[in-house]
């Protein structure tokens, strides 16, 4: 068993408790706090926050009629809910869903490196990267903010060394080279609101192509 | 009803009789108490009467419907309806499912542990009286971030709660859970 050095900072489960995280950013915290114990304590104390909140809030005349009609259909049949997707191998429930239900499928980057892009949209985007052992990501800044959260191997770059559950949090004044541990390949999702610039022409050429 | 304990909250011993023994006027009692709170709630984010009287059935009803996972070793009866309330909420804004962590599976051996039920009260006490202690400003700010109005760079900013105590506690309430959690990773 691993231990988890690099958390979900408060803010971000401040965020996405109160649901105003962007999609990628939201998928990257869900898989991290199912992967750490301490991070759901801290998204459940948010929500603690946030509940007593709503206890505050101003009541507002319901419209009539409406408790009786809530409490004729306690009777009835529960809504249906469909099954959220389980862990599979490496990969946290809520990975799992994004993916629907199905391991990824990789595509190619080059240098043996491959992705499955799992959204892509105007919210930013969010991806799944394999690297093999020793091989570095090619060398990127970020417009915006970037979460990488470890499911397999590891990884290091200029401010740290991340192990399997530990979530980076890259600022656009951070430029990094990841570089993969020896071992197992590195599998990490990698969530941004913007997309990543390359500093190298190469990769650069790449970015429309492979929407990184 | 029958009170089990006096230090329990209400909501929480309401809750129990809905999750233990379906009890129909321990639901109408919490439907009295957070139906028109979490109306008002909803409509403060900019839902309209009708849909935030929609969304409000429909929390209500997974409220009764999903009782068997509410753990008040880990929750107050507020906290679970705010997070039912905002994963509803946004489903419906954005029409897809919102990412949502794995739930912990119950541990068949762990008892109920009166204490740990006991203190998460406590801590949610206390925490209480640290949000009504903030100055007017600082309280909306807190409001604004926990209704989803600001973005987490604001939140970074701009609030600031005294979480730490609330937090460990719930961590052991956690703790009970799961014996395989190392299995995880």
């Amino acid at each position: 068993m691993t231990t988890i050095r690099h958390h979900t900072p408060d803010a971000l489960l401040a965020a996405y408790a109160a649901g105003s995280l962007p999609q990628p950013f939201a998928l990257a915290v869900a898989a991290h706090v199912s992967m750490c114990l301490d991070c759901r304590a801290g998204l459940e104390a948010h929500q603690a926050a946030g509940g007593l909140v709503l206890e505050d809030t101003a009541p507002k005349e319901l419209s009539d009629g409406m408790k009786s009609r809530v409490l004729d259909l306690l009777d009835g049949p529960a809504p249906v809910s469909v099954p959220r997707e389980p862990r599979s191998g490496i990969y946290p429930g809520p990975v799992m869903e994004a993916l629907k239900g199905k391991l990824p499928r990789w595509k190619a980057l080059g240098g043996g490196v491959r992705q499955q892009i799992l959204s892509a949209t105007d919210d930013g985007s969010v991806r799944l990267l394999f690297i093999p052992a020793g091989q570095a990501v090619p060398d990127h800044g970020h417009g915006g903010l970037e979460l990488t959260l470890v499911l397999q191997g590891s990884f290091s770059d200029e401010t740290g060394q991340f192990g399997v559950g530990d979530l980076e949090v890259a600022d656009e004044d951070l430029e990094h080279v990841p570089v993969a541990g020896a071992g197992a390949p590195c599998i990490c999702l990698a969530a941004t609101d913007a997309p990543l610039r390359f500093n190298s022409l190469i990769p650069r050429l790449l970015q429309p192509l492979f929407r990184i | 009803m029958t009170c089990p304990s006096p230090e329990i909250s209400r909501e929480t011993e309401c809750m129990l009789a809905v999750r233990d023994r379906r009890d129909r006027a321990a639901f109408a009692e919490l439907f009295d108490h957070f139906a028109p709170r979490l109306k008002g709630f909803i409509m403060r984010t900019g839902t309209g009467a009708g849909q935030a009287e929609e969304i409000v059935q429909e929390v209500m009803l997974t409220l009764w419907h999903k009782a068997e996972q509410f753990d008040p070793a880990r929750a107050q009866v507020s906290s679970w309806i705010y997070q039912i309330a905002r994963n509803r909420q946004i489903d419906v804004a954005r029409k897809e499912n919102r990412p949502l962590p794995e739930e912990l599976a119950e541990d068949p051996d762990a008892e109920p542990d009166a204490a740990q039920v006991l203190a998460v009260e406590q801590e949610t006490q206390k925490l209480k009286q640290a949000l009504a202690k903030l100055k007017h400003d600082q309280r909306e700010i807190i409001e604004q971030a926990y209704m989803g109005e600001l973005t987490h760079q604001e939140i970074s900013t701009r609030t600031g709660l005294p979480l730490g105590t609330i937090k460990s506690r719930i961590r052991l309430g956690l703790e009970r859970l799961r014996h395989d959690l190392k299995d995880m990773r």
